[in-house]
């Protein structure tokens, strides 16, 4: 009896571990999917017109989306001067001020915000500054990237911050010196390699998103000269080559697609390898 | 020596009450944001507000033609794709977070980290890539047909398969939404107490058991937080919906029947909006889409915080 319900417990815990093992697997299964699509149909369109030519009119073969990657590009830093002093400022003040009730409720609104659609943000800045600006711009485009970054860098700064070694303020403050400039010179110092990471994974999310370009930066065929002209960038300019009707314009889609989640992608393995160490001490 | 009041510049406290004054004011943004995306949506849609009032949650005619908006077909198919999508992303990532924490070996650990991050990091809009030219034509082929043989006497399963579908559109959610369940399921899993483990297993208990008993029950509020956390993320998800749903504002039994989600019909008509009163109704679902979204998500930051304190952060 007692042996009978043994070999079954074993049995269920044998059966338990392989089936959470093939969920695992089916969790994994779409990325390696689209990641097989993506270069098997992108790869081969992939060559210098693609990362030096403006697109070809509708229809016509060719051309590339150099005006897309240099947007993207162009978007994210500008997006960056908003985001980051905001957000790293706002993380110091979680971190290094400590009003309980206060900080609770900014970390909540900041995690509550973070998770507002980003389409909605597309709205909210298009009734910001594309209608009294009277019509679709760079600036808008970066403008809604940066207000996204706020919360993500917010609470890794906040985060980063924490792992400043409380003797380190403490030895700087008992030398006289201003609590600020401890701050300012010595605990963001020390964190900096934690502080950029934080930046690097929300330049990495922003820098894919669609919805909230849709109708700022909207999309553009030529150059951008301009922060008050539309400007295109690559999310938008898959998103519209996927829905058109042209063979051609789908072949660039996976070729822009491929890009984008190369940029996407190589942000994120090489955030994780320059941060292993930081991760594996939180982990213990 | 000489001057006493030369290092003075340094502990004047005015440095100090600037710099904390200027952290706070940008802590503080938080708030305005919160207050200008209210005040924006709530702004733009007060035409429409005054038009249709409540009507416009009761109403299923979209008709931009004829000015007449109801935001019901959205609202259903919001809510259906973003259930089925929750459907098949619990169980999966619930699983895989706790193969992740408690009986995968520890080589495999990390390396399948990274791959959920990488799934994480994927851009909306190539998975919708992937799902127009991928999936949906291997749902019309396989599986639908599939579906419809072996469950066709349920009435979600009848009728005729297009292939961009509600079903398409809550598979395409429930991908998007595994990464964020499973990591946030996995830190709190993590948060369990080890003594809670060492207790079970001094009483003689399996590896599966230790989880069951000691673990998952423990866990129960935090894993429901994480779920709720990934319902917000559904009913929010924009790109890849919209580029295999179908875009028909229509409510049908059949799940293979096309349909609409307030997210997806604000992407596809809001610039190409002609009146006031179209750009004025689309507004309107905009605000419906973050109230809705701004609840879910409060109740499962509510759920998270009290679970565990502030040190477990949901993944974004």
């Amino acid at each position: 009896m007692t042996a009978h319900n043994h070999h079954w417990r074993k049995a269920k815990n044998g059966l338990m571990q392989s089936l959470t093992c093939v969920c695992a697997v089916l969790v994994i299964l779409p990325l390696l999917l689209v990641f097989f699509q993506l270069v098997a149909r992108g790869a081969s369109s992939l060559n210098w017109a693609f990362f030096t030519q403006l697109p070809k009119p509708a229809g016509e073969a060719g051309g590339g989306m150099a005006n897309a990657i240099a947007g993207t590009f162009v978007l994210m830093l500008l997006a960056s001067t908003l985001g980051v002093p905001v957000g790293v400022l706002g993380g110091v003040f979680l971190s290094e001020y400590s009003h309980r009730h206060l900080n609770w409720w900014i970390r909540f609104g900041a995690d509550v915000i973070n998770g507002v659609p980003s389409i909605t943000w597309g709205m909210v800045v298009y009734a910001l500054m594309v209608l009294p600006m009277k019509g679709f711009s760079l600036l808008a485009g970066a403008v809604v990237l940066g207000l996204m970054m706020i919360p993500l860098i917010m609470r890794t700064t906040e985060e980063v911050l924490q792992l400043v070694p409380t003797g380190y303020r403490e030895a700087a403050l008992a030398l006289g010196i201003a609590q600020w400039r401890v701050i300012s010179q010595i605990v963001l110092r020390t964190a900096l390699k934690g502080i950029i990471t934080g930046v690097m994974l929300a330049l990495a999310r922003v820098g894919g998103e669609t919805a909230p370009l849709l109708f700022t930066a909207f999309g553009n065929a030529y150059w951008t000269h301009r922060l008050t002209e539309p400007v295109a960038a690559l999310p938008l300019q898959i998103f519209n080559y996927a829905i058109s009707p042209y063979d051609d314009w789908h072949r660039q889609a996976w070729a822009g697609a491929l890009v984008l989640i190369l940029l996407v992608s190589s942000i994120n393995v090489c955030v994780r390898v320059l941060t292993r160490d930081r991760f594996a001490k939180r982990g213990s | 020596m000489s001057n006493p009041n030369q290092g003075k510049s340094d502990v004047s406290p005015w440095g100090d009450r600037a710099f904390k004054g200027l952290t706070l004011m940008m802590a503080l943004s938080v708030f305005v944001l919160i207050v200008l995306i209210g005040y924006e949506l709530a702004h733009g849609s007060a035409k429409a507000m005054r038009l249709f009032g409540w009507h416009f949650l009761t109403s299923s005619d979209w008709d931009p033609v004829n000015e007449k908006f109801g935001a019901v077909p959205f609202i259903f198919g919001t809510l259906a794709s973003s259930l089925i999508g929750l459907m098949i992303a619990v169980p999966l990532s619930i699983a895989t977070a706790v193969y992740l924490t408690e009986l995968a070996p520890l080589w495999i650990r990390q390396p399948l980290t990274i791959f959920i991050e990488l799934l994480a990091a994927v851009p909306s809009v190539i998975l919708g890539l992937w799902g127009i030219y991928v999936m949906v034509p291997w749902l019309r082929v396989h599986l639908f047909p599939f579906l419809q043989h072996t469950l066709g006497f349920l009435p979600f399963f009848q009728g005729p398969i297009y292939g961009p579908s509600v079903l398409a559109g809550g598979i395409i959610v429930a991908i998007m939404i595994l990464p964020i369940i499973t990591s946030v399921s996995r830190e709190i899993l993590r948060s369990v107490p080890g003594l809670q483990r060492e207790a079970a297993y001094a009483l003689g208990a399996t590896r599966w058991e230790v989880t069951r008993i000691a673990v998952l029950s423990y866990a129960k509020k935090g894993l429901f937080g994480a779920v709720i956390l990934g319902l917000g993320r559904a009913l929010g998800e924009t790109m890849a919906v919209t580029m295999v749903i179908g875009n028909s504002p229509q409510i049908a039994k059949s799940l293979f029947a096309p349909g609409y989600t307030l997210a997806s019909v604000v992407a596809n008509e809001f610039s190409e909006a002609t009146t006031d009163t179209y750009l004025s109704a689309l507004f309107e679902v905009g605000l419906v889409l973050l109230g809705v979204t701004v609840l879910v998500n409060a109740l499962a930051q509510l759920l998270l915080k009290t679970f565990a304190g502030p040190g477990v952060k949901p993944q974004s």
